[in-house]
């Protein structure tokens, strides 16, 4: 069963390169793209059966001797993660699918969509198989790379300005993880897991200090944990609506899944746990008075990615089984919920055109399929018993208290906050988007608008004058011009006037949405036995003597 | 373990610099300060490889072997910063196609809190000197920018 190994990292490359060659047949490239995505489902739920039942599986690459080559592991934890990872990167495939993914300016489908998107889910699936450092690295660098082109598909001049700062900040991030490793080369010789495991133990306090505050801080920026969390919200909302679903949903949860491993296997004991809980705490709170402070859905949404990973890092800063079993049963919730709000986003600019809750009025009536799709997983996302995110909310919950540390409770309470001003947030939006009449919204918009200043020629204010010094105006163009650009100027009375809509919402489209909120509400009613793999998940990963004989099986420490 | 002077020298200025370009605002200086900065780090990861050697090809010499695993490293990261920074020129080559300058632009936040300053819709520390062309500027100033 070794064999099933590789294959979730080798097929999408293969597709990736057969959708290539494909490009002027957009059709059969569907077809390739979903046939692949399918049978690595496949495979990835055998992963997960077999890994449950008979313990970690590892392939070594290349046929070297075993400490030397690339080692895939799959252990419960990462299998898990894989298998929550394609079902979402298949919704996203089919919506997109549905919504034929085209560059603003044109009509022309966009040839490269599918192998970068294949080449995304090849990264993100060897990030979580990954046996060693510098795979990981190089994982990192395939998903960032597909990030890179997905977030500026098309060229606009609001994806190309988010895109600059996005692709600076993970080259910053790729660079400070490669001094990472070139340390831990230093100190200990090797970059395999499990070999780290063991040798890591046997160096000085302090140096193994330095080493996981480096790669600490290199996972807190992929998986924007507060404050390294800045360039998050600016760069996701100015995708197009299936990438940036796939991107809340799978890239940040691969930097928690590299803070998870890494903080079990190689610093078991940390003494940083304390500034880990005081991260998540920050992130928490602060991503979530970003969320109450944004005007259009989508940032808002970014916001509470942002809050919501607070939760994951909570469980892991607890470092027990119950903190870690509350981590991992919250980033697969995540993982499909954030993801399926992206998707319903996606389905209210298509058939609304914007996600903005100033131009937004009216769409209970106007699409009533809609509201359903919103409302169930916003409600789900702030945690409304019974579903799914109030059961990892518990769970985390609980884990705290039993700890009982003063840290611990106010995370607690924290938390119990954050779950209160998600629902504040996500009840607001739904009011004004959904339950005004697109009339209140027009009249509203009118009054806001009335103080938007007009664009005016650059050409009599040349300067603009502040206390004394004086600027040219050419910034507060700028700064004019990067709003413009973000928002539309018509709302949707004017659009439901000039009759400019689509009649209807694609079937593909509303499929894969309500597939994948599906999906989600099951998470809800499998809560039992997934809580007791998380469980056992957890239990792996604070106790991996199995996991690093299972990787070094000829006893090569 | 004794480490090469030269290598940590380098590798320090070549960051140094990198930190410096990676602080100014065109995109064509950040790319500058980032082909250093990769440069730098790659130099820091043969320091972490340890004293030299001859080369690591069994059989053919006698002494010490360098360690060829962190060279091999090395050259997947060059791989890939190459690939970045041919990515990173064709988005700055974008940029000034679109705005006619590569200048990183503010975010969304920025642009709003800073439009909201200029109308006087929130804080009195702007003020517009309207339709006045450079008029009750100080002269120099006005010339200045």
């Amino acid at each position: 069963m070794t064999a099933l190994v590789p294959l979730p990292v080798v097929l999408p490359l293969f597709g990736a390169g057969v959708t290539l060659v494909l490009a002027r047949r957009p059709r059969v490239q569907h077809v390739v793209s979903t046939l692949v995505l399918v049978a690595v489902l496949v495979v990835a739920a055998t992963l997960v059966v077999q890994v449950d039942r008979s313990g970690p599986e590892v392939l070594w690459i290349g046929g070297w001797p075993e400490p030397l080559g690339i080692a895939l592991v799959a252990d419960r934890l990462s299998a898990l993660l894989l298998l929550v990872s394609v079902v979402v990167s298949l919704a996203v495939l089919v919506f997109s699918i549905g919504q034929g993914m085209t560059g603003d300016d044109s009509d022309a489908p966009l040839t490269t969509y599918h192998p970068t998107f294949l080449v995304l889910v090849a990264g993100v699936a060897n990030a979580f198989l990954a046996g060693d450092l510098f795979n990981l690295f190089v994982s990192f660098e395939i998903l960032l790379f597909a990030s890179y082109v997905l977030l500026t598909l098309g060229g606009t001049r609001s994806r190309i300005r988010a895109g600059s700062i996005y692709v600076v900040v993970n080259m910053l991030s790729s660079s400070l993880f490669l001094v990472g490793l070139a340390a831990v080369y230093a100190a200990t010789g090797s970059l395999n897991l499990a070999q780290l495991s063991g040798r890591l133990a046997q160096l000085p306090g302090s140096v193994a200090l330095l080493l996981q505050l480096l790669l600490l801080t290199v996972f807190a920026i992929k998986a924007a944990v507060f404050p390294l969390s800045f360039w998050l919200p600016d760069s996701y909302p100015t995708a197009p609506a299936p990438v940036a679903a796939v991107f809340a949903g799978l890239l940040t949860k691969v930097g928690v899944y590299a803070i998870i491993r890494t903080q079990t296997l190689l610093f078991p004991d940390s003494p940083l746990s304390g500034l880990v809980l005081w991260a998540a705490l920050l992130t928490m709170v602060v991503g979530i008075l970003g969320a109450v402070a944004q005007s259009d859905i989508k940032r808002l949404l970014s916001f509470t990615l942002v809050s919501h990973i607070g939760y994951m890092v909570f469980g892991i800063g607890l470092a027990t089984v119950a903190g870690y079993t509350g981590a991992i049963f919250y980033v697969v919730h995540h993982i499909t919920i954030q993801t399926a709000l992206f998707l319903v986003l996606g389905l209210v600019e298509h058939r609304a055109g914007s996600t903005s809750v100033i131009r937004l009025g009216g769409l209970a009536r106007l699409v009533p399929v809609l509201g359903v799709l919103f409302f169930v997983p916003a409600m789900n996302l702030a945690g409304i018993p019974p579903m799914s995110g109030f059961l990892g909310k518990v769970g985390l919950i609980e884990a705290g208290l039993r700890v009982g540390s003063p840290l611990a409770i106010v995370l607690v309470v924290a938390s119990v906050a954050t779950s209160l001003l998600t629902l504040y947030a996500l009840a607001k939006a739904w009011n004004l988007a959904f339950w005004r009449t697109p009339a209140e919204a027009h009249e509203t918009a009118r009054e806001l608008s009335v103080h938007q200043p007009q664009l005016q020629p650059a050409g009599p204010r040349d300067h603009v004058q502040v206390r004394g010094s004086v600027l040219p105006s050419r910034d507060l163009e700028e700064a004019r011009r990067v709003i413009s650009d973000e928002e539309s100027d018509v709302d949707l009375q004017q659009l439901i006037e000039m009759d400019a809509l689509p009649r209807r919402l694609p079937a593909t489209m509303v499929g894969a949405t309500a597939g994948l909120i599906g999906v989600s509400l099951a998470l809800t009613v499998l809560a039992g036995p997934l809580f007791g793999y998380a469980h056992r998940a957890a239990v792996d990963l604070l106790d991996h003597r199995q996991y690093v004989t299972a990787v070094l099986r000829g006893g090569s420490r | 373990m004794s480490s090469n002077a030269t290598l940590i020298l380098t590798a320090a200025v070549a960051i140094g610099c990198a930190v410096y370009l990676l602080l100014e605002r065109s995109l064509a200086r950040v790319l500058i300060g980032l082909v250093l900065l990769g440069n730098g780090v790659n130099i820091l990861f043969l320091v972490a490889s340890g004293p030299a050697g001859r080369a690591p090809i069994l059989g053919a010499g006698t002494g010490r072997m360098s360690d060829p695993l962190p060279q091999a490293l090395v050259l997947t990261a060059i791989v890939i910063g190459l690939g970045t920074t041919a990515f990173l020129l064709a988005m700055a080559y974008r940029s000034w196609q679109l705005t006619g300058h590569d200048d990183v632009q503010d975010d969304v936040e920025d642009a709003a809190i800073r439009r909201l300053a200029a109308e006087d819709e929130a804080s009195d520390s702007f003020d517009l000197a309207h339709d006045v062309p450079g008029g009750d500027l100080p002269e120099e100033e006005g010339r200045a920018t």
